[in-house]
């Protein structure tokens, strides 16, 4: 029975660890919001516990006779429970005050305004994540999808823009959430703490394919992400063999061109996810495949069916030009 | 007696709705291979249309998504440059009843798969099947003298002209009060 | 009175048995399909109120069955993404407003005019037209959902999501008119209860006599009339929005997608005490006939329930913490959440405090409500936890919310509310509910209920939002999920055990007394199940506790009419007689209404004109329901 109690607790221990969790952070607001829970959870647990405890305790004193009939409690017994009921209702006046107050103190510092080292502006598609790298030189503006690199040890800014319904920015392992609602530009900041990759994903039911929209923030070291920026701000990979090359021709004048801007090819779409540097990333389809010749291939054959209802369509392709596509895709680091 | 007739109707009813509202976000790639057989007459206005768009009971006509969608493809595609709203700029109007090329639907999409003559480009090779059927779908319906239940409302953005689901659509466009030798 | 007029058979001027015969011919309601269309009894309303809401909580426990299938594992493939995201959103909208109020109400409408010692409840004719309108909402929506065309954006159906241009098709249009179908049909109910409570109580029970359940229906039926109007002007809007091309929620063009937040919550957070708020009355009022002592704290108890439904209006933006809205604004919403605790927990140390100094007897009842307490604590602390706005930004729209609504709407009101059912089914139906399968049904549904949702607090902390179809298997979540799944099927049978024990008792289970129990409020005073006049001579209530005070006699109040349909009109802080007043017969226009009502609003999904023309029909049955019919009671 106990070996029983311990697995099932166990079981539900398992996992507070990982890439997306609330309780394993790794930024400046996320581990205060961690503490917060704890905070809480502590405090309520304890509640819980009284209460249940005083049920049990006035259950035990049972009198299970049938034939009494109703009775009128005495007065002074009612008058001191009067008194403990009163000693309660203050006692629970006095936890939830003390609670108010520090939430009031966590929203503070989570909200103070620290000197941004990166602005970002993240644009929420169905289904996927636009992210725009802003900068005061136009020349180092640049636009990637589903997948944020951003320096350890700095604030992060994040300008939360809406293309269509409303998203949600949910990364918990570095911060809480919020929303991002067409007709209004939301802001988030925090500031990783440690270098690592943290899964984020939408929080707000944006439709068909709300469960396969997440995205990726990959936390890397100065210099790392200093070579990753420059790697983005260059053209896209060229070709190397005739199999790349026949795919890049594809590409631009199949109906690839027309969604997809490809930085470098004649490619210039704005309607879908930015593919210039697509191989560069963990995943494709915000989450849904780990990036791989394979399943680039499996996308564009039919993402219908791994993604039903998102908005690429499926485009007809025969083997050959498959393999060229996928081939030259899967080489755009 | 009255019973039963009344339980058809409203059977039939219901099923016309089923229909308007189902949504297929794939397309069986031989019904996507046969939606491409459109027979055109010589000068490309009418023709035949795929049979298996009269066995789908004209879904690009008639269902709730699809229109929907047309109109999606419509913004992302930016007809608007051309076209605006529906009121046509300097590609004709969609509002005013007048077709160029005919209304039916096989020749609209026979104008946005291979273009026409005076600037209407070929988006044969930029879309799917499908998407063009969707737009033609969307185009055609858009000057609809009586709201669709099926048609599409309004747009999160600007008005600019009634929704598409209130009738009548047709309304003096920008275009109907250029030189009317522009279009001849 | 002139000569000619047959003379008055005042139920003064009978004895018992006479009078009872009479009373039954003046009150009855014919058999047949006519008597089934036309009944204006509150009792025969409540009953099927009651069962269709039971059958509308089979349903939507149906479709959570369903999603927990498809979520047992990672990418699954037992719904599609479209299915799915239709069965979450009819979860939502079926139990919150096709069982949880509705429910309540029946309740209601079956046991106040009972408790406060009345013939009926007041404007009965709407209260059987409301009925028919909430049945047909709720044949929309579900027929919607058989016909693949349900709503899928979820029930709360948030801009610009369900809007025009996202929103493809009717579906969010069945999902605003449903909304107007069972909101008016609500609405009425609060008026006819409002208007009972206060006007139509025995003489006698005064204010501070006046059962605890029936204040907490009083209360309920003020946050409905408050709350109700405000989502019906929200689904309007947005039907406008679709059908017409308004802008009420289009940024481009002054409208605001967070103004449709701000109208939905304003009504949905009062909602969840709508659900609330009548099952603290039936748990006083178990508690009280089960410790056999009155409820400790009777004051503190009635003003903790006026505090809630006040305070229920405060606290809306809970729900938006993270939209953007000003850091100032969102702490005051933070101080008014968490302060909503206070009251209830007055209640429960309340209860407490009963159960401390009672004579405990452990039926049923007195289970769930043990069950409840348990269970509701958790919700209500889970809720202070939320309440938090930086708290709240990690687990806003994860499984940990799911787990915390689930605890406080399943654990603090469906366990009151099938505790209730085992309480009144004696007096409904004359008889007992099994008693050995009642703890089976307390044990399944408890353990069950917990093991299901209270992983979902973990689920939500370990990352998983809410709303997805599915996840990927990289992310851990499977495990739980699974265990989460097995344990709905206990869950689940605790349920399916409760309904076959309603079933098995209705025919054999054992006949109970006027009052098996032996509670102390004037429901009790009548056979079980009551005549369809409900008292023979309407009681004198001389205390809180009428059947405990003076358990041999019940004093009564003579001088209404036998021969003709009335109740007797009281004052309201005191409850002393004002005035005789006539109750309508059986009418067969509140059906026809209905129907005209249905007609009108279904076609208003498909054109504007139809609230044109629609008024038409609707108009003709008001008025025939209005036509003085010659009856004895037109008089007045």
């Amino acid at each position: 029975m106990a070996r029983h109690a311990l697995s099932l607790i166990a079981l539900l221990c398992c996992g507070c660890a990982g890439w997306q969790s609330a309780l394993d952070t790794h930024a400046v607001q996320g581990t205060r919001l961690a503490h917060l829970i704890w905070l809480f959870v502590g405090v309520c647990a304890v509640v819980w516990v009284t209460v249940t405890v005083v049920l049990l305790l006035a259950l035990r004193k049972k009198n299970d006779c049938p034939d009494d009939g109703p009775h009128t409690p005495a007065e002074a017994s009612e008058r001191r429970m009067a008194r403990i009921v009163r000693a309660a209702a203050i006692a629970t006046a006095g936890i939830i005050t003390s609670l108010t107050i520090v939430s009031f103190y966590a929203t503070r510092e989570l909200t103070s305004a620290a000197v941004a080292a990166l602005d970002l502006r993240v644009r929420g598609y169905q289904w996927w994540w636009e992210v725009t790298y802003l900068d005061a030189r136009p020349d180092q503006v640049f636009i990637t999808a589903n997948e944020i690199h951003v320096p350890v040890g700095r604030s992060i800014h994040l300008r939360l823009a809406a293309a269509d319904v409303i998203h949600s920015f949910w990364v918990p392992s570095l911060t809480g959430k919020q929303d991002l609602i067409p007709g209004r530009e939301n802001t988030l900041t925090f500031t990783p703490q440690e270098v690592g990759i943290y899964r984020g994903q939408c929080a707000e039911f944006c439709g068909l394919q709300h469960a396969h929209m997440s995205l990726l923030v990959v936390v890397d070291s100065a210099a790392d992400f200093e070579h990753w920026r420059r790697g983005q701000l260059a053209p896209a990979a060229t070709p190397r063999g005739p199999e790349q090359e026949t795919g890049k021709r594809l590409f631009e004048n199949k109906a690839c061109a027309s969604c997809h801007n490809i930085q470098g090819s004649t490619a210039s779409g704005t309607i879908g996810p930015d593919l210039t540097h697509l191989a560069s990333r963990h995943y494709i389809a915000a989450g849904s495949l780990a990036t791989n010749r394979g399943s680039i291939a499996a996308w564009l054959a039919d993402p219908q069916t791994i993604k039903p209802g998102n908005n690429m369509p499926r485009v007809r392709l025969n083997a050959g030009e498959l393999n060229a596509l996928s081939a030259y895709l899967a080489a755009l680091r | 007696m009255t019973g039963r007739i009344f339980s058809l109707v409203f059977g039939a009813v219901l099923l016309t709705a089923c229909q308007r509202e189902s949504r297929s976000f794939r397309l069986d790639p031989p019904i996507a291979a046969s939606l491409e057989a459109v027979a055109p007459m010589p000068n490309g206005i009418g023709g035949a249309p795929p049979d298996s768009d009269a066995v789908l009971g004209h879904p690009y006509l008639t269902n709730a998504y699809n229109l929907n969608q047309g109109k999606q493809l419509y913004t992302w595609f930016n007809c608007k440059g051309c076209h605006a709203d529906g009121g046509g700029v300097t590609g004709p109007s969609f509002l005013n009843g007048w077709w160029r090329y005919g209304p039916q639907a096989v020749s609209i999409f026979i104008s946005i798969r291979d273009g026409r003559p005076r600037g209407m480009p070929a988006f044969g090779n930029h879309l799917t099947t499908e998407q063009l059927w969707q737009l033609a779908g969307y185009v055609r319906t858009i000057g609809a003298y009586s709201a669709m239940t099926a048609a599409p409302s309004r747009n999160d953005e600007m008005q600019s002209r009634p929704a598409e689901n209130r009738a009548p659509a047709a309304i003096a466009t920008p275009s109907d009060q250029w030189p009317a030798t522009r279009y001849r | 009175m002139t000569a000619s007029e047959p003379r008055a058979v005042s139920d003064s001027d009978l004895d018992p048995p006479a009078l009872e015969k009479q009373l039954a011919a003046t009150w009855r309601t014919p058999g047949g399909l006519w008597g089934v269309l036309s009944t204006v009894d509150h009792k025969i309303i409540g009953r099927r109120y009651i069962i269709t809401a039971f059958v509308f909580l089979a349903l939507g426990g149906v479709l959570a069955l369903l999603m927990r299938l498809q979520l047992a594992g990672a990418e699954r493939r037992v719904l599609s993404a479209d299915r799915y995201n239709q069965v979450f959103t009819m979860h939502g909208s079926n139990m919150m407003f096709l069982f949880a109020v509705p429910v309540m109400e029946a309740m209601a409408v079956y046991l106040v005019p009972l408790m406060v010692g009345s013939r009926n409840i007041a404007f009965p004719r709407l209260n059987a037209f409301s009925y028919w309108l909430y049945l047909a909402g709720g044949i929309l929506l579900w027929a919607a959902f058989a016909l693949n065309m349900a709503p899928d954006v979820g029930w709360f159906a948030y801009v610009p999501l369900s809007g025009p241009q996202f929103g493809a098709g009717k579906r969010a249009d069945i999902w605003a008119q449903m909304i107007t179908f069972t909101e008016v049909s609500a609405l009425a109910v609060a008026i006819e209860l409002v208007v009972t409570i206060f006007k139509q109580r025995a003489p006698g029970m005064t204010l501070a006599r006046v059962p605890l359940f029936v204040w907490s229906m009083l209360v309920t039926a003020f946050l409905v009339i408050l709350a109700m109007p405000t989502i019906m002007i929200a689904s309007t809007s947005l039907i406008l929005d679709r059908l017409v091309g308004t802008h009420f929620f289009n940024p481009a063009e002054g409208g605001d997608a967070l103004l449709w937040q701000h109208l939905f919550w304003f009504f949905g957070h009062p909602e969840v005490y709508i659900i609330f708020l009548p099952a603290v009355g039936m748990v006083s009022t178990i508690v009280a006939t089960f410790a056999r002592r009155p409820v400790f704290g009777y004051l503190a108890m009635v003003l903790a329930l006026i505090a809630t439904g006040v305070l229920a209006f405060g606290l809306w933006v809970h729900h938006m913490f993270v939209v953007g809205l000003p850091r100032l604004g969102e702490s005051f919403f933070t101080i008014s959440s968490m302060s909503i605790a206070l009251p209830a927990g007055i209640q429960i140390f309340c209860w407490l405090a009963t159960l401390w100094d009672g004579r405990l007897m452990f039926r049923t009842p007195l289970l769930f409500v043990i069950a409840f307490m348990v269970t509701f604590v958790m919700g209500g602390l889970t809720g202070v936890m939320v309440a938090s706005v930086p708290l709240d930004t990690q687990v806003h729209d994860t499984y940990f919310v799911v787990a915390h609504f689930h605890y406080v709407l399943i654990g603090g009101a469906v366990f009151p509310l099938i505790g209730a059912i085992y309480y009144w089914f004696p007096k409904m139906t004359g008889r007992l509910m099994s008693e050995r399968i009642g703890r089976w049904v307390v044990g399944l549904l408890f353990v069950g209920f917990n093991l299901t949702f209270f992983p979902m607090h973990i689920l939500g902390l370990q990352g998983m939002p809410r709303r997805i179809y599915t996840y990927p298997a990289e992310m851990h979540w499977g495990t739980i999920n699974l265990f989460v799944s097995v344990s709905a099927t206990i869950l689940t049978s605790g349920f399916l055990l409760f309904f076959i024990d309603v079933v098995r008792s209705l025919r054999h289970g054992p006949p109970a007394g006027a009052n098996p129990w032996g509670a102390s409020t004037l429901e009790w005073a009548t056979s079980s199940p009551p005549p369809s006049y409900n008292f023979a001579r309407l009681p004198v209530v001389g205390s809180a506790q009428p059947l405990w005070d003076r358990p041999d006699v019940l004093p009564v109040v003579c001088g209404l009419r036998a021969d003709r349909r009335e109740l007797l009109i009281t004052s309201l802080r005191s409850a002393e007689p004002q005035a005789r007043e006539s109750s309508p017969r059986n009418s067969i226009w509140p059906l026809l209404a209905a129907i005209a009502s249905t007609v009108m609003l279904i076609s208003s999904i498909f054109t504007p004109w139809a609230m044109v023309w629609g008024a038409v029909p609707v108009l003709i049955t008001l008025i025939g329901w209005f036509w003085p019919k010659g009856t004895p009671e037109d008089e007045g």
